[in-house]
């Protein structure tokens, strides 16, 4: 029972200090099973914690999004991302933490761009086939997640889970 | 879909990785100026890049890498006398920048230096 309790009280202490404070998940392409799964995870996760989120993407990624939640029961803000990116460098918006989904070369230059133009804590999420060389290949400031996963999401999400906000 | 997809374009590299573009960008332009992240080229095109992001000049034609998530790079060329002028114009910024910067540290030296045959031997 106690252990319950305190960890009540540490959970209403996490949402407490993350009131108000902006998540961004930035989808790269969206061709990898694990990368939509995580990213309904993690935003419910962040949500839970008090965070306010906003998930960028693609056309298609947002379309493959809107239709796995169509009631927007996890994900309410979704965002193109090209225009996210000149919102961000012309300095209407930004955020406090970033996490930016990658699988491939293309991905890991975006995340670049956000490492760039974003004051938010980076964090680079890698998976697919070639995660560990392309988690190698990023020299950008960054903090990585790196698991080789494309249909199994738990290796990610057991990752994911140990990120402390 | 950004402007420059509607403009009229080159493709010099398909599908590559970035690192590739950058480099094909300089071996194969006139001028090669680097840019951040982020840096707005026509009406409403950010560059994505790692850092340093190269733009080439050849000719009247600009050079620049285009990235997209499903797709990968490209090195698009498209011709912008008003563009390349900018570019230059921003080069130029970025020394003079970086003289205004170094110039105080000038001052400090001067500062420091002896005003007197006195006061250099007592150094």
């Amino acid at each position: 029972m106690s252990i319950n309790r305190n960890n009540g009280n540490l959970a209403q202490e996490m949402e407490d200090m993350s009131e108000g404070k902006k998540a961004l998940l930035v989808m790269g392409c969206p061709e990898v099973p694990v990368q939509m799964s995580m990213v309904i995870y993690l935003t419910h996760k962040l949500k839970k914690s008090g965070w306010d989120v906003t998930v960028a993407g693609t056309d298609a990624a947002v379309k493959l999004l809107k239709v796995a939640d169509p009631e927007s029961y996890y994900v309410q803000k979704t965002v193109d991302l090209d225009e996210l990116i000149g919102d961000v460098v012309e300095k209407k918006v930004d955020f406090d933490v970033c996490f930016a989904f990658m699988h491939s070369d293309a991905g890991m230059t975006y995340g670049a761009t956000f490492s760039a133009i974003s004051k938010a804590r980076l964090f680079a999420v890698v998976f697919g086939k070639n995660a560990e060389a392309l988690g190698e290949s990023i020299d950008y400031p960054a903090e990585k997640i790196v698991a080789t996963a494309t249909h199994n999401p738990n290796p990610l999400k057991n990752k994911i889970d140990k990120v402390a906000l | 879909m950004s402007c420059v997809e509607q403009m009229k374009y080159k493709l010099h590299l398909e599908r590559t990785s970035f690192k590739e573009a950058r480099e094909y960008i300089e071996k194969n332009s006139d001028e090669v100026y680097y840019v951040n992240p982020g840096y707005k080229i026509f009406k409403d095109y950010y560059i994505i890049g790692v850092p340093p992001v190269a733009m080439g000049v050849r000719g009247t034609e600009m050079l620049f890498t285009y990235v997209k998530p499903c797709h990968g790079t490209f090195v698009m060329g498209i011709d912008s006398e008003e563009e390349i002028a900018r570019l230059r114009e921003n080069e130029l910024e970025k020394i003079k920048k970086s003289l205004k910067s170094a110039s105080p540290k000038g001052k400090a030296d001067s500062g420091a230096a002896p005003a007197s045959f006195a006061d250099m031997y007592k150094k």
